[in-house]
């Protein structure tokens, strides 16, 4: 309980520092939508391309600014050693983990707040029913879990930019296939019991990944 | 309240280079203990290593007794530690920073103490404003009262007065002197350092170089760092 209490005072100081600055909102939003113009325009709206293309663009879209987000989150630790202010304080790791992981999950699902109208209104395709908000949340979860963890690695590294993609892609590819499947059947009228198996891969990730990141960060974050 | 320290047989090394060499010392309550020692001597990591961030290859650090990894976090809550870095969040205020922290130590009344603190280093003007806009000094006061928010029985500091002014070094000291407490702290000017501490301790290649039992001399010590400056 003390864990969690910290864990959403971490998160909480990421939140305001992020309404103080709004660095990473205000680009990434402005990354996403560029990215959904070009693909509509490659691709059209019309309702043929929209079923075959559209899960894979907003899928592709959230990786993206996905990745310029994580990266931010330790960036902002890195500055002033400010991780070493929380690995002095009386908190465990897992703690500093926990909040990191909470304040990127809220981050990420507030990117996918603000793109996914501007999305369904490019490609005429409407993203809000159930199905599709428990696949997106999902997969945030197992996208969020696995990037908090590579991004702590990452920020100690020179060319931390690169190494977070190459490390975080070929990680999360299973987590990035099960949700493109899944929405795409979605999309294509069928019910939940249909993607049933896409969303077991995708809960069974974010079981594993989230035990393994929280059981390994201390090894990563101690030099 | 914790405010003993015993390090024993220290080691910690990165990859063959050894950073620390069997390192021992001990400290007692309502001791200050200065560190010297030249540029790579091992001050910094033996600092690290006292305030949990590294973990050492071998030996041990005991705060009143109990181990800083079994007891981290009873111990971690009797520690307050002043670095190069000020582990500040720029985009934040003052007073975010040090409403942040103190709730992670869990700090009673916290809006007195900050209120306190700020005043103490006379930034209680500029508490609203961001720590990105703050000077060097500014931001090493803040510092100070970042690692000072818990009333810590240990503090552990890394050169505390590199951009201080006179007045803000003497507020430091007397933050300190408010309460009993036991500091370990590293300075690069031997005059100043030796002033502030009870005892002094050199270190040389990431070993004990020179550690008098009681209070030497300022010219014992001037000749000991000369002398350890010929083996480094």
């Amino acid at each position: 309980m003390k864990e969690l209490r910290y864990a959403f005072t971490i998160a909480s100081k990421d939140v305001l520092t992020e309404i103080r600055t709004r660095e990473v909102l205000s680009s990434v939003v402005i990354f996403a939508v560029l990215v959904i113009i070009i693909f509509n325009f490659a691709f059209g709206s019309s309702e043929q391309a929209a079923g075959l293309v559209a899960p894979g663009i907003l899928w592709v879209t959230f990786a993206f600014t996905g990745i310029l987000s994580l990266n931010r989150s330790f960036i902002m630790e890195k500055e002033e050693d400010c991780i070493e202010g929380l690995m002095v304080a009386p908190l465990s790791r897992e703690a500093v983990y926990l909040g990191k992981f909470f304040g990127n999950t809220f981050f990420i699902l507030l990117i996918q707040l603000i793109v996914i109208p501007i999305f369904s209104l490019l490609f005429n395709i409407s993203f809000f029913n159930l199905e599709l908000v428990t696949i997106t949340i999902l997969a945030t979860l197992g996208f969020a879990s696995v990037g908090t963890l590579f991004a702590a690695m990452a920020v100690n590294t020179r060319a931390r930019e690169l190494v977070l993609p190459v490390l975080f892609f070929p990680v999360i590819t299973p987590v990035l296939i099960a949700a493109v499947n899944a929405s795409a059947q979605v999309l294509d009228g069928q019910s939940f019991g249909a993607i049933s198996q896409w969303m077991g891969v995708i809960g069974a990730f974010d079981v594993i990944f989230i035990v393994a990141s929280y059981l390994i960060f201390s090894f990563i974050i101690e030099e | 309240m914790i405010n003993s320290i015993e390090v024993k047989s220290l080691c910690r090394n990165f990859g063959s280079f050894k950073a620390l060499q069997d390192v021992s010392l001990v400290v007692k309550p309502g001791e200050t203990l200065a560190l010297f020692g030249h540029n790579g001597a091992g001050k910094t990591t033996l600092l690290k290593v006292m305030s949990t961030v590294m973990k050492p290859s071998s030996g041990s650090v005991e705060y009143g007794g109990r181990d800083i990894h079994k007891d981290s976090g009873i111990v971690r809550a009797n520690l307050g530690v002043i670095s190069h870095r000020s582990f500040l969040y720029s985009s934040l205020t003052a007073y975010d920073n040090l409403v942040f922290y103190s709730k992670l130590y869990g700090v009673v009344d916290r809006e007195k103490r900050i209120k306190q603190l700020l005043s103490s280093l006379g930034l209680k003007a500029r508490m609203y404003d961001k720590v990105g806009t703050y000077s060097r000094g500014m931001q090493q006061k803040l510092s100070i009262a970042r690692a000072l928010l818990h009333q810590p029985g240990i503090v552990l500091m890394d050169e505390p007065e590199s951009g201080l002014d006179n007045k803000a070094s003497e507020s430091l000291w007397k933050l300190l002197s408010e309460e009993q407490r036991t500091v370990v702290f590293t300075h690069h000017n031997l005059e100043k350092g030796f002033a502030a501490a009870d005892r002094v301790m050199i270190l040389s290649r990431g070993k004990v170089f020179f550690a008098p039992d009681g209070k030497c001399s300022l010219a014992e010590l001037q000749d000991a760092y000369s002398a350890s400056l010929e083996t480094a």
